[in-house]
């Protein structure tokens, strides 16, 4: 592999990777806030990647021209992110809350189920096959020093950064205060029934986010299937927890590295192999650093 | 903290009920130095002894009636006979499963690749296209005591993470084993699987009758055999459960840090746990290639089985061996017998007036599943058949 297709594969990394990140930081702030590991957040994009497939064909022919795309992008990627938004929050209060007391497998097993709920629905939604998802953008590649820019990645890079940095200009806010806070005291807070407000809003921001993911990921994959969250959702969650589940800008990081080291091992030893290598580099960081990348190390209490 | 945790190494207080007459223990109350005095027949001691042992609740009748069943009812039996078969050796899969889950209170995602595992180093070693080609039962022994070091070693290499992160490893760790399966053509088979396996008892012979033109011919006798190891499996693990051992596990799932402080290592635990459990499952991985005749497909060793396997034992009832049981025969009798049947009836029903696709209960099956789980969590987390000891756990609880 020269230097040129290498670039070309850490360019298409870094986009996927964008997106992967954007989606584990669905799971790291659940995490963060109740202490859930919320599987079923990949099945969720999944159905904001089934709706923004619906919304395209409703906006009529596409390609569209230059303006009116990026504006179409724009508007899909909001629906979207306030449908799993609305979505997240409204499985959080079905299924999560009355199980804040129980033991820690209920809410888990709970998570798989709607996991599968929702892969049903996808299938209905859109089929058993994989889904074309709409071409927003006439293929128009760039070069910059012999390596291609597809228009596509550019688009998804440009719904990702600002998501990522709208994140963190939020997470610096009032509002981000709050949420490190319950996160601090998550246990303590869940046994009080303590400030539902901000885990509603922390399963809304992360379903958010989750939506506006989908949309990219949609246009950078070219499909949607109804297994996305078990096939994404898997590289995304093992993101988060390769970045230390619960810190976001663990989440960003960890989605980069996953992104990466999959484009590489795709180029490198073919597609087939692509999830061993992931989850395999996953099993020797975790135990080297338990806590992940940028996780703090587990208190005593808290173990195992 | 509840009653278990406080005194994890007394004897179990709410669990199974355990044998109360035991002729050789010597000192006892009157009753016991009737039977040791001997005017009581032989035959009546051994009688009471065995209706007072816990095996004399509901395992007698229903591992009997399994066990008569290919002769008493052959009718019905040629018709389920095969899936039957399947179902008891996803029973041993899930008791394997149980351990982990119902014993140490940790999530494992990933326990079906043990079953590939086991089946492939089976399957590799009796295969005749192999040079190596050993008898079944010392590759049996293979394929358990490998599927053992696999759980030991990825218990190994996740010792210090935190049980959700170890769920997110064990299922990395299923979806490697997949990946491997389905790869390595050259070992494997790849997608097909590798075959064929030879029928249990190949090459041996019983008073002139080849044991693996039995097996062949009467697949009665392959259910009989994985009922037995079923039995055997029970038995093992109510031993385990009893046994210091077991205790040290139960007492880490109700609250590790109370088990720490009286000298219970996490570590020993989980490696105890994980590798127990591997070694059941990759039993079961071994019958299951035997019954198939290969390995066959690598996704059937994936996160579905696996996620198949977790949903029978919570609807059963974690930490209960007859919760498992029920758990499994629900599910797969579901998924194998029940649903099709409905599906089959519906379409006689609507087939003569709609011509469009019809709406099958089979295609909702995955959020009927994840309905079931969803609605078992919320309102009977102890599972169906709870285990004594987290029925009493759970009442504590909400006192």
């Amino acid at each position: 592999m020269n230097l040129v297709s290498f670039l070309q594969q850490c360019l298409i990394g870094l986009t996927s990777g964008g997106f992967l990140g954007l989606i584990a930081i669905g799971y790291t702030l659940v995490y963060g806030t109740v202490g859930l590991i919320h599987f079923a957040h990949g099945d969720v994009v999944m159905l904001g990647g089934c709706l923004a497939v619906t919304l395209f064909s409703l906006a009529g022919p596409l390609p569209l021209d230059p303006p009116a795309n990026w504006l179409l992008v724009l508007a899909v990627a909001v629906c979207c992110g306030l449908f799993c938004g609305s979505l997240n929050v409204g499985i959080d209060r079905l299924v999560y809350r009355p199980l804040r007391q129980a033991s820690p497998l209920a809410p888990l097993v709970s998570a798989v189920g709607v996991s599968f709920i929702l892969m049903n629905i996808g299938l209905f939604w859109i089929g058993p096959t994989d889904r074309a998802f709409p071409e927003v953008l006439p293929a128009g590649d760039r070069l910059a020093g012999g390596v291609r820019l597809p228009a596509a990645d550019l688009l998804v890079l440009a719904i990702v950064l600002p998501a990522f940095g709208g994140l963190l200009v939020l997470l610096r806010s009032g509002f981000g205060r709050s949420l490190r806070s319950v996160a601090a005291v998550a246990r303590a807070a869940s046994r009080t029934g303590g400030p539902e407000r901000f885990i509603a809003a922390t399963f809304f921001l992360g379903g958010a986010l989750g939506g506006v993911a989908s949309v990219a990921a949609g246009i950078h994959n070219t499909t949607v299937n109804y297994q996305f969250g078990y096939q994404t959702g898997l590289y995304a969650l093992a993101a988060a927890v390769l970045g230390g589940i619960g810190s976001v800008p663990g989440a960003i990081i960890g989605g980069l590295v996953v992104g990466l080291v999959r484009a590489v091992s795709i180029a490198v030893l073919g597609p087939r192999w692509a999830a061993a290598t992931v989850l395999l580099m996953l099993v020797v960081v975790l135990a080297f650093r338990p806590a992940g990348l940028f996780g703090r190390p587990a208190a005593a209490g808290r173990l195992p | 903290m509840t009653e278990a945790a406080r005194q994890p190494a007394s004897p179990p207080v709410s669990g199974e009920r355990r044998p109360r007459s035991n002729p050789a223990a010597g000192l006892g109350g009157p009753s016991r130095s009737r039977v040791l005095d001997g005017r009581t027949p032989p035959s009546n001691q051994i009688l009471r002894h065995l209706a007072r042992s816990p095996w004399c609740r509901w395992e007698v009748p229903v591992f009997g009636l399994l066990a008569a069943a290919p002769w008493g009812l052959a009718d019905a039996f040629n018709g389920i006979g095969g899936p039957l078969t399947s179902v008891l050796i996803l029973c041993i899969a899930a008791l394997g499963l149980n351990v982990v889950i119902g014993f140490t209170g940790l999530l494992h995602l990933g326990m079906a690749a043990f079953m590939g595992v086991g089946g492939l180093l089976l399957a590799i070693l009796t295969v005749p296209t192999n040079p190596l080609e050993i008898g079944f039962l010392p590759a049996v022994c293979v394929g358990v005591c490998g599927a053992a070091a696999a759980g030991g070693l990825l218990a190994a290499a996740t010792l210090r993470l935190r049980a959700d992160s170890l769920a997110v490893v064990t299922l990395g760790f299923g979806e490697v084993v997949r990946v491997l399966l389905g790869n390595l053509e050259q070992i494997t088979g790849g997608m097909q699987g590798l075959g064929p396996v030879p029928p249990p008892g190949a090459g041996l012979s019983l008073a002139g009758t080849d044991l693996g033109r039995a097996f062949v011919i009467d697949p009665r006798w392959f259910y009989l055999l994985a009922l037995a190891l079923l039995i055997g499996v029970i038995a093992v693990l109510r031993r385990l459960e009893q046994s210091a051992v077991g205790r040290a596990w139960i007492a880490f799932r109700e609250d590790p840090v109370a088990a720490a402080t009286i000298g219970i290592s996490a570590t020993r635990v989980r490696l105890a746990a994980f590798t127990v459990a591997a070694a059941i499952t990759g039993l079961a991985g071994c019958l299951a290639a035997a019954n198939l005749g290969t390995t066959g497909d690598p996704h059937s060793y994936g996160f579905g089985r696996s996620v198949a396997l977790l949903c029978a034992v919570m609807l059963g009832g974690p930490g209960s061996l007859p919760g498992t049981l029920l758990g499994v025969a629900i599910l797969f009798g579901l998924d194998i017998v029940v649903i099709p049947a409905i599906d089959a009836w519906s379409q006689q029903l609507t087939a003569a007036e709609s011509a469009a696709g019809p709406l099958t209960l089979g295609s909702w099956r995955l959020a009927l599943v994840g309905m079931a789980l969803i609605v078992m969590m919320r309102f009977r987390p102890q599972g169906l058949l709870p285990s004594r000891r987290s029925a009493a756990e759970l009442r504590e609880k909400h006192r």
